[in-house]
Parts: structure tokens; C-alpha cells; sequence
């Protein structure tokens, strides 16, 4: 960590390099040794720059291998019949598919991007804790090493949906369960050390003058995020660990023949569940929160009360968890609490695409790939909402529960939402990380194919699922066959789509038209005040902030 | 920037609040069943005897179908039905019925009957003073038990409450997830204890 | 900017017009059903409410961004104002949607308590969810039966044509008459299951140890057809639920004639204890039963799925003492997702099947399996071997 001795030590522009295969420069920062290099770097990294670069590499592998198995999804059900997998296997498919996207691509390219961002935007030289910083992510391989590997082992992987409820994944669960419990635990603590992490920085780092209304929103939102990852990810254990000792040691909670009860399996897990999706979407409104108001060169609307719709929308989100369980049969009043409740969400959420919105009116706006993706995000996103508060009705939701329509939702707002916010932030932070400009043409490729594909893939999910057609399922009956065959080449046109980025980033990194401290012309923030790409050290001396 | 004490100190808290939450989880296991019964939902009855209300009178005024219902877990060889298949009964009238037991195995078995009330808001409403759901039932092989049910449903049960269903499935003792479940122990010494 | 107003006039008259013409009142391939109950009916015009104010909103807030993404451009000259804040527009903005959201809280409340009142109905069924299929017992009446999908597994693999109904189709269909309340009352022998038929806007949780209630009316006779909706393993996708609803004599016809059939299979299954087949019948008997019942886990070439479903080709059970094999069979085997068999295939299905898998595949023990040897087992008075 940063010693008195080292704020001497100048860190920007005499040391800013943009070699061809680095990020940062390395210069004369550790007084007692050289810089690290090779595998020891990044094995033993304390820097929140490289393990934010570690986080987004191994975030993007986890979503092309999501991915590939929401390509194996999609080739099954291309045409009706059993054609390419047991139905078994399709089942851990759909389950690891949901794993791995949740906890192994979105969660990490957040926290990747907190890590890589934070620190530099409130000023201070690094995370709190920056040994646990590399724990938190060394971690994670480790446990999707073991999940994914368990598809390999006799009796297969996980197959009960990520969800896994009871008794399906106690009594009848494969014999892997126990590593997939396992593999939940050490992602979950992974997940609770880095968000640990990011509330003492954002609490105790700030430069002086970085006062709590100055904070930019991705720091807002990434802090509400971390108290929400505290108060749930150990309920998300709780319940884990009951489904093991259910299975392996003789435990009721979930068994009626022990005096247990599935739904309460339920309970517990959707009150980890629900604020775990708003987990997974602060984040990106923090994100175009920074990317609107730069491309439209206008302050953000409304910045106050973006603050205060985001912690209301984290308060609801503890009140709406039973609105995944509506045919459970529960009682009128609480399936009317919970709908009114749900319902409820909705204001805050308006509000801040209001503000948005709001913050482009009569801006000057321009439309590099960032804007693009935002732009993109607030439509996709809304539509998400949109088939969210249909169900959130109940009495129409007993006929979309289960169906591709939940399917439909969920995706738009994880998909084109949650990940399309990722994408933009990459595209808006690259020039920051590598030092280079991304290759403009080859990002407007990526953004056209993957928006028309995207929708290719999701939009037509809503008619399935309103048509009669259930999740979780590898065959189906005739009606359904047209639009399945749409939606599974919309499936492979996204996923090819991000080969491009792929590519785009690697090209990036090698090099192109070198970027300056501000590549972006109105973009705010102290990030764009040190050079591009930023030094191994930033704000080893405080920042003024005015 | 605050110095590295204060870092620890948040930490600590943070970490706290972390193993808080981690015995919250497993606090929600009571606090369901506590708030099902305060709630009166869950169609879950108590599994501890009612005593009946000294001077209470039926409500000739209502009648209630009461029906019975009986399912026998797959794996457990023994038949096992109601009596009665319903009857039409007043809030606040003790009543008396039985369900019928026949061990078809060759072997000795003990079977656990879990109930479940529909409406589950109903529930609440339903008092067992004697219920054979209580304890485990012990049957030997080629043999049959008539087992006592002893009700009442409280005279201030709501208007829209008409029908109520009271379902027994019928599992074999001890669960087959193994050794004998914690929960199920428990219960069954806190029956022996409060069984009047 | 003329045309973009168009088009989106456009586009938004193709919703309305696609969604509002009573064309699509018909099951269609895009759309929820109006169902044939006064509930469906009501979900319907609900869902459909719900989602016109949805477009409504959408058509204003997106209309104002893009009409803002082609005026407010830079490249056009245009020089970003100032403002960043107004509480007054805050308020507004808040309070709107919250009036909004009040006005779709009044119907769907109203629907949602229509749908709980499960005031006197005239006909009670339970239904059991099991892996992977239905049972349906009508209450206070000697009838029961098993509801399993009837497509072949040859249509599944593509080696059939798949026919109109594929994965939608089962043997014994639950028949319910139509103008009369029914009740159900469903639980779950192992996982949850969820009983879903659109046509009715039903959609319950089957939940083991648990029973949950709902109803329905039937105002049309006709056959309406829907599925599991809970992930309940393997063949999650293959237990259909397929209803006959028909006029109240037809239905009371139906049901004195079924109370008949019952009553033969019972006989004929009393019968079949006396009997002794030939291998030839069993085998062929076996083979239709391991294809519609075994299959689906064990696989047609009795090979399993090594790590999940053991292989019968070769197996121990299969080639050793009958008893055991049996036992297998009538009790199933704890902890696992073998099932208790007892109370679904009748001691002649069980004696067939087993000598099917007894002599299948190059299993070749030479062994006939009769009734009265699965009888005489479910009678012995030995203790059970541990197995």
C-alpha cells in the first residue's frame, strides 16, 4: 500500500507508457523491488487496476461459456423433438447457463469494473483492503472450476435450474450437489469480500472535498449494491448449506415428511433472489448515469434524486420476493401486498429513466459506441420493466409464470440491459484501461449485430410464453415450432456477435490511435484527469475536488 | 484519506453484519413457522393438542363441509383413508372421526401422518384436540388401526371460510433421507411432554 | 422527422390492430387465450389492459427520446442547456406513475379475489403430481386414474411423424362437465409439479405433503390442452395435462361408464393372478409397458444413464433373485428417484415388465414373471431385505 515515501514518487507523466502489450506503466514504484511481471503480477496483484482486469477477463470467459451453453439450449431447440441432447443434460444446461451468468460473467464484470473505477473516481490510490482484494477474485475461478467440472462426473452437474428448489435439488438431486453447494459458498464469499471492500473504500478513501453529493453515480450505486450484497449473499449461504444438510445429513427444512416445508425453500431463497437481480442492475444505472450526461454534454438530471430512487428501489426490493411465487398458494392478502409492492418498484425505476431522458432533452448529444449501447440499454431495458409490471399483476401473472414470457423478461433486462451497460462501460473506459482507442468501425458492427439479434432472440420469447409455452424445457409441442427457430438464430447471430468484441478488445489492447487523458470531450470525473492509459499508481496524493 | 485503523474498524463491523445475516438465514427457519401462525397461513395446524375452550358453544347458525383426505406416500405400503368423506359440521361443535389404517407389507412399519388445511387460512381456525398426526404410528404387518380425530373448528372462524379440506399424507418413519430428522425428533419429545 | 412520426404512428396502430381484433380470441400463436371460463375471460381483458397502458407509456417516453435523440444532436448544432434539476418535475413524474399503477391495482384486485372465492362447488378432484405424470381421483366417487403423455417416444426422436397434438397428449384425459364448479385440491408425490391448463387460467403448484386449492367453471365443451409448469426433472416436458370438458349428462354418462371400466380392470387384474402367460405375451406386454413407463429414464436399450439412472441391460437386479427384482419394482428404492410402482402398474403390468427386463437385451434369464408371483411377494410375511 501507498507509504509516505512513495508520494514522492510521481506517478503520472513521466512513467505513462502505452507499450504494446501493457496496461499501465511500471516504473520505480516499489522501492524495494522491480516491477512485477508475468504470472507473478497478476497471481499476486494487490493493484485494484489489474484485479479489475482480471475480474473483466474472467467475466468475459464465463459469458462466452454461458454462452455456449445457451448455444447448446438454442440448437436443441431449434426444431421440435429430441435431436442433440438427454433431456438430463439439457436440464444442467439451462441450470449452469444460469449459474455461470449470474455469478460467474455479470457479478465479476461489475465488481471488475468497481474495482477498476472507484478508486480513481473518488480520488483515492487504491481499494481498502487490497490483499483481500486478491483473494476476493483468485477465489472465483477456483469455484467454477468446480461447478463446471461437475457436468463431467458420473450423475452429471447441477440440473434443478439456478434456482434450485427444493426437493428437486435435495432428494432428487445429483450426486455433484454437494460440489455445487460448495462452489455457491466460495463465489458468495467472493462476492461479500469485494462488496465489504468497496464500502470501507467508498467510506473511508475519498479525497477530501469528494463530498457524499459530489459522489458520481457508478460510486453511489456501487455502494447501495455493496450494503445489498451484505445483507443477502449469507441468506443465499443459509439456504445453500440447508439444501446440503437436507440432502447429505438427515435435515427436514425442506421435507413435509420431516415436519419441513419446500415453500419456505422458496421464501428463503427469493429473499436472496429478488435483491439479487437489483444487484445486478444498480451497477448499470450508475453506468449510464456517467455515459448520458457525457454524450450530451449536460449535467445529470435530477442527480439528487437519482440518489434517492436508487435507495428506494434497494429498500422495496426487500419486500417484493414472493412475486416469484404467486402459484405456490398463498393467501389472498399476501399475494396482494406483494403485488402492490412490486407494483411499487416501478415508480423509482420511472424516475430514473425520466431523468435520463430527461438529462438528453435539449443536450448536444453525440453518438459514440458508449452513447449507443446506453441509449440502447434505457429503451431495452424499459421494455424489461414493462413485461416486469405485467407480472407484477397476479392474476394475469398464474398464466405467465413458468412460460417463456418470464424468460423473456428476465432477459431483456439482464441481457440487453445489465450487459449492454457493461458493454458501454467497456467501450467508454477502454481508451482509460489500454491507452487506445477501440477500432470505431468494428464497435459499430458489434453494436448494430448484437441490438438487432438481441432482439431477434428475446422479443419473440414473450409470444412463446403467452402462446402456452413453459421454461425448462428441451422439446415442445407443434405451435411453438416457428418461433423457437426465429428466437434460435437470433441466439446464434448474438453470440457470434460477440466474437467481434472479443476480437475488438484484444485489437485494442495491442494498440490504435492512442487516446488522450479525456478522449471523451464532456465526460466528468476525476478518472479523466489522469493520463490514458492510467499509471500502475493514481492519486497517490490526494486530489483537489471542488 | 482515514488511516488504516479505521479501515479495520469498518471491516470488523461489515464483517458483523455479514455473519448477522448469515444467522438471519437461518433464523427465517422459526421466524416462517412463526409468522405462518400469526398470519394463520401455510395450511399448516398446530402439532400440539388443542384443549378445548371451556363453555363453548356451536354456532348452529353456519354450517362448515369439513373434508377429509387421505394420500399415501408412494413408497409407503399401507392403506390408509378417512372414515368419513366429509361432513357438514358448526363452529364451535367438538367432533369425533377416524382414519383407517392397514399395514399391507408383511412387515412392521411406523408411518408419520403431516396434515395440510385448505383454505390455508383456514387453518388457524382448525383445532385438533386429538389428532393421530401427533405422534408416529406404529402398525404391524397384515394389520389395521382405526386412528382418532378429535376437532373442533372455533365458532369465530370467518364467513368466507366454507369448505375446509384437511389432507394427511402418509409417510414412512423415519424420512428416507437417511438417519432421523432433527426436526421430527424434536417434535415428536415435544409431543410426549405436552400430550394431555 | 415527419417520417419517423409516421412510422411510429404506424407501428404503434399494427400493435393495437394485431392485439384488439377479436380474430385473435382463437388460440393463436402470439397471444394469451381468453380461455373458456368467466376467470380466463377476465385474466385476459386484464393482461391486455395492462399491457395497452404499457405501450401508451412506452409510445410517450420513447416518442420523447428519439424525437429528442434527432432535434438535440450536436452535428445539428444544437448547444446543451443548463438545467440539471427541478423538484416540481420530480413530483410530477413520481406522483403520475403512482396514479397509473393505483388504476391497474383496482382490476387486478378485483380479478384476483373473483379467483380465490372458492365458494360451494359441485365437484371435487384431487389431482397428484408425480414424476412424470398426473393422477386424478374425483372425490367422494370410486374413480381414479393415471394421466400420462401418450406421444410415442419414436415421434420424440424423429422417426415418426409428429402428430397435431404432439406432447400434448395422454391416455386418460381428466373429463370435467362443463357449468358446474369444480374444485381441485392437488399435492405431489415427490417434487413440486405445477398443473397449468391456459384455457382455464389454472396454474397451481402441486407441493408434496402440502394440498393447494383451485376451481374452475367450464363455460364451452372441448379439449384443452396444457403442461407442467414447475422444472420437475427429466421429463419436466413430457407430463402434459389434457382435459375433456363436455355437457353434465355427457359427463355423468362418462363417469357411470368409467366407474364399469375400472371395475373390469380391477377384475381382469384378479384375474391375472390365476393365469399363467406364455413368455411370448409377456414380452410383449412388458416391452409396451418398459417403453411407456421405464424408458424414460432407463432408456429403450435399458443402458441408463451411467451416474444417474442404472442400466437393466446386464444388471445385477435384472439377472439375479426374482424377489428382489420385484421388490424393486413394488417398493421402489428409497433415497432415489426409482419409484414405488405398487400403486400404479396392477401385479399383471409388473410381472410383465419385469419379465421383459428379465430377458431383454441379451438379459436372457429364461424367467417368467406371473401376477401371482408379485402378489405373493407383496404378501410375504418375511421381513424386507435390506437392500
Amino acid at each position: 500500500m501507498s507509504k509516505p515515501i512513495e508520494k514522492a514518487v510521481k506517478s503520472a507523466p513521466a512513467e505513462a507508457q502505452t507499450t504494446a502489450n501493457t496496461t499501465i506503466a511500471i516504473e520505480g514504484d516499489h522501492d524495494h523491488h522491480h516491477a512485477p511481471k508475468g504470472l507473478t503480477r497478476w497471481l499476486y496483484s494487490t493493484s485494484h487496476k489489474d484485479i479489475g482486469t482480471l475480474y473483466l477477463w474472467f467475466s468475459f470467459a464465463m459469458f462466452l461459456t454461458g454462452g455456449a451453453m445457451a448455444m447448446i439450449i438454442r440448437a436443441e431447440l431449434f426444431q421440435p423433438g429430441l435431436q442433440l441432447v438427454d433431456p438430463q443434460f439439457f436440464n444442467q444446461m439451462t441450470t449452469v447457463h444460469g449459474l455461470v451468468m449470474v455469478f460467474g460473467a455479470v457479478m465479476p464484470a461489475f465488481t471488475g469494473l468497481a474495482n477498476w473505477m472507484i478508486p480513481m473516481m473518488i480520488g483515492a490510490p487504491d481499494m481498502a483492503l487490497p490483499r483481500m482484494n486478491n483473494l476476493s477474485f483468485w477465489i472465483l475461478p477456483f469455484a467454477f472450476l468446480i461447478l463446471i467440472g461437475s457436468l463431467f462426473l458420473p450423475g452429471g452437474g447441477p440440473d434443478f435450474g439456478w434456482t434450485f428448489y427444493a426437493p428437486l435439488s435435495t432428494t432428487y438431486g445429483p450426486d455433484s450437489t454437494a460440489l455445487f453447494v460448495f462452489s455457491v459458498h466460495i463465489m458468495g464469499i467472493s462476492s461479500i469480500m469485494g462488496a465489504i471492500n468497496v464500502i470501507v473504500t467508498i467510506v473511508n478513501m475519498r479525497a477530501p472535498g469528494m463530498t457524499w453529493f459530489k459522489l458520481p453515480m457508478f460510486v453511489w450505486t456501487w455502494l447501495i449494491t455493496a450494503f445489498l450484497l451484505i445483507a443477502v449473499m449469507p441468506v443465499l449461504a443459509g439456504a445453500v448449506t440447508m439444501v446440503l444438510t437436507d440432502k447429505y445429513f438427515g435435515t427436514s427444512f425442506f421435507d413435509a415428511a420431516g415436519g419441513g416445508d419446500p415453500v419456505m425453500f422458496q421464501h428463503i431463497f427469493w429473499f436472496f433472489g429478488h435483491p439479487e437481480v437489483y444487484i445486478m442492475i444498480l451497477p448499470s444505472f450508475g453506468i449510464i448515469s456517467a455515459i448520458i450526461p457525457a454524450f450530451s454534454g449536460k449535467k445529470l438530471f435530477g442527480y439528487h434524486s437519482m440518489v434517492y430512487a436508487t435507495c428506494s428501489i434497494a429498500l422495496l426490493s426487500f419486500l417484493v420476493w414472493a412475486h416469484h411465487m404467486f402459484t405456490t398458494g398463498m393467501p389472498v392478502f399476501a399475494e396482494l401486498f406483494f403485488m402492490y409492492c412490486t407494483m411499487l418498484i416501478a415508480v423509482p425505476t420511472g424516475v430514473k429513466v425520466f431523468n435520463w431522458v430527461a438529462t438528453m432533452w435539449r443536450g448536444a448529444m453525440t453518438f459514440e459506441t458508449p452513447m449507443l449501447f446506453a441509449i440502447a440499454f434505457i429503451v431495452l431495458f424499459t421494455i424489461g420493466g414493462f413485461s416486469g409490471l405485467m407480472l407484477a399483476i397476479v392474476p394475469a401473472d398464474f398464466q405467465y409464470h413458468d412460460t417463456y414470457f418470464v424468460v423473456a423478461h428476465f432477459h431483456y433486462v439482464l441481457v440487453s440491459g445489465a450487459v449492454f451497460s457493461i458493454m458501454a462501460a467497456a467501450y467508454y473506459w477502454l481508451p482509460k484501461w489500454t491507452g487506445n482507442m477501440y477500432d470505431q468501425k468494428l464497435s459499430l458492427w458489434h453494436f448494430w449485430c448484437s441490438i438487432i439479434s438481441v432482439n431477434v432472440l428475446f422479443f419473440p420469447m414473450h409470444f412463446l410464453g403467452l402462446a402456452g409455452m413453459p421454461r425448462r424445457i428441451p422439446d415442445y409441442a407443434i405451435q411453438f415450432a416457428d418461433i423457437n427457430q426465429i428466437v434460435s438464430i437470433g441466439g446464434f447471430a448474438f453470440g457470434l456477435s460477440q466474437l467481434i468484441f472479443l476480437w475488438l478488445v484484444i485489437k485494442c489492447i495491442r494498440g490504435g490511435e492512442k487516446a488522450t487523458a479525456k478522449p471523451w470531450e464532456r465526460a466528468e470525473g476525476l478518472e479523466w484527469t489522469v493520463p490514458s492509459p492510467a499509471p500502475h499508481h493514481t492519486f497517490t496524493t490526494p486530489p483537489k475536488v471542488d | 484519506m482515514q488511516s488504516n485503523s479505521s479501515n479495520k474498524k469498518l471491516t470488523i463491523k461489515l464483517l458483523l453484519a455479514t455473519a448477522l445475516m448469515f444467522g438471519f438465514g437461518f433464523a427465517l427457519v422459526p421466524l416462517y413457522d412463526i409468522m405462518c401462525d400469526a398470519l394463520g397461513i401455510n395450511g399448516k395446524t398446530s402439532d400440539v393438542a388443542a384443549i378445548q375452550p371451556t363453555g363453548m358453544q356451536a354456532d348452529i347458525t353456519r354450517t362448515i363441509r369439513v373434508e377429509f383426505m387421505a394420500h399415501v406416500s408412494p413408497d409407503m405400503p399401507w392403506e390408509f383413508k378417512p372414515k368419513v368423506v366429509y361432513m357438514d359440521v358448526h363452529p364451535g361443535e367438538v367432533i369425533q372421526t377416524e382414519y383407517l389404517a392397514f399395514n399391507q407389507s408383511g412387515e412392521d412399519l411406523v408411518g408419520q401422518a403431516v396434515p395440510s388445511v385448505s383454505p390455508g387460512t383456514g387453518a388457524a381456525y382448525f383445532n385438533k384436540i386429538e389428532c393421530f398426526c401427533f405422534n408416529q404410528q406404529p402398525l404391524e404387518g397384515k394389520q389395521q388401526a382405526s386412528m382418532p380425530l378429535i376437532f373442533y373448528i372455533e365458532p369465530d372462524v370467518p364467513d368466507s371460510i366454507h369448505t375446509l379440506t384437511l389432507s394427511y399424507t402418509l409417510y414412512k418413519f423415519p424420512p428416507q433421507s437417511g438417519e432421523s430428522s432433527v426436526v421430527s425428533l424434536s417434535r415428536s419429545e415435544q409431543q410426549a411432554g405436552e400430550r394431555l | 422527422m415527419k417520417r419517423l412520426a409516421t412510422t411510429l404512428a404506424l407501428l404503434t396502430n399494427v400493435i393495437f390492430i394485431t392485439f384488439s381484433s377479436s380474430s385473435w380470441s382463437e388460440q393463436n400463436d402470439y397471444n394469451m387465450t381468453r380461455g373458456v371460463t368467466g376467470i380466463s375471460e377476465q385474466v385476459y381483458e386484464l393482461h391486455m389492459l395492462i399491457f395497452y397502458i404499457c405501450c401508451a407509456i412506452a409510445f410517450i417516453v420513447f416518442g420523447v427520446m428519439f424525437f429528442s435523440i434527432f432535434r438535440h444532436r450536436k452535428s445539428k448544432g444544437a448547444v446543451a442547456a443548463n438545467f440539471h434539476e427541478s423538484t416540481k418535475v420530480e413530483i410530477i413524474w413520481t406522483v403520475i406513475p403512482v396514479i397509473i399503477l393505483i388504476a391497474m391495482a383496482i382490476p387486478a384486485t378485483k380479478t384476483l379475489v373473483a379467483m380465490e372465492d372458492t365458494s360451494q362447488s359441485d365437484l371435487t378432484v384431487k389431482i397428484t403430481g408425480s414424476q412424470w405424470k398426473w393422477h386424478y381421483s374425483y372425490f367422494g366417487e370410486d374413480v381414479e386414474f393415471f394421466s400420462l403423455l401418450a406421444t410415442s417416444q419414436k415421434e420424440i426422436e424423429g422417426i415418426e411423424a409428429k402428430g397435431a397434438h404432439y406432447l400434448l397428449e395422454v391416455d386418460n384425459p381428466l373429463v370435467l362437465p362443463i357449468n358446474r364448479k369444480v374444485r381441485f385440491l392437488m399435492t405431489s408425490d415427490d417434487v413440486i409439479h405445477s398443473w397449468w391448463v391456459p384455457d382455464f387460467a389454472v396454474k397451481k403448484d402441486t407441493i408434496p405433503g402440502f394440498i393447494n386449492e383451485a376451481w374452475t367453471k367450464i363455460d364451452e365443451p372441448g379439449v384443452y390442452r396444457g403442461q407442467c409448469a414447475e422444472l420437475c426433472g427429466r421429463a419436466h416436458g413430457f407430463m402434459p395435462v389434457v382435459v375433456h370438458a363436455m355437457a353434465e349428462d355427457d359427463f355423468d354418462q362418462w363417469m357411470s361408464d368409467k366407474k364399469q371400466e375400472l371395475a373390469l380392470q380391477k377384475a381382469a387384474a384378479q384375474e391375472a393372478l390365476t393365469q399363467d402367460l406364455s413368455m411370448e405375451d409377456l414380452m410383449g406386454q412388458g416391452e409396451s409397458i418398459y417403453t411407456a413407463r421405464c424408458a424414460v429414464c432407463h432408456q429403450a436399450n435399458g443402458e441408463g444413464i451411467p451416474g444417474a439412472f442404472p442400466a437393466i441391460k446386464g444388471s445385477e437386479i435384472a439377472k439375479g433373485p426374482v424377489m428382489a427384482h420385484i421388490d424393486v419394482l413394488v417398493n421402489g428404492r428409497a433415497g432415489t428417484a426409482m419409484q414405488a410402482f405398487a400403486n400404479q402398474l396392477s401385479d399383471q403390468e409388473i410381472a410383465a415388465v419385469i419379465t421383459y427386463q428379465r430377458n431383454a437385451w441379451g438379459n436372457d434369464t429364461g424367467d417368467t414373471v406371473q401376477a401371482s408371483d408379485v402378489n405373493a411377494f407383496k404378501a410375504q410375511d418375511s421381513a424386507k431385505e435390506e437392500i
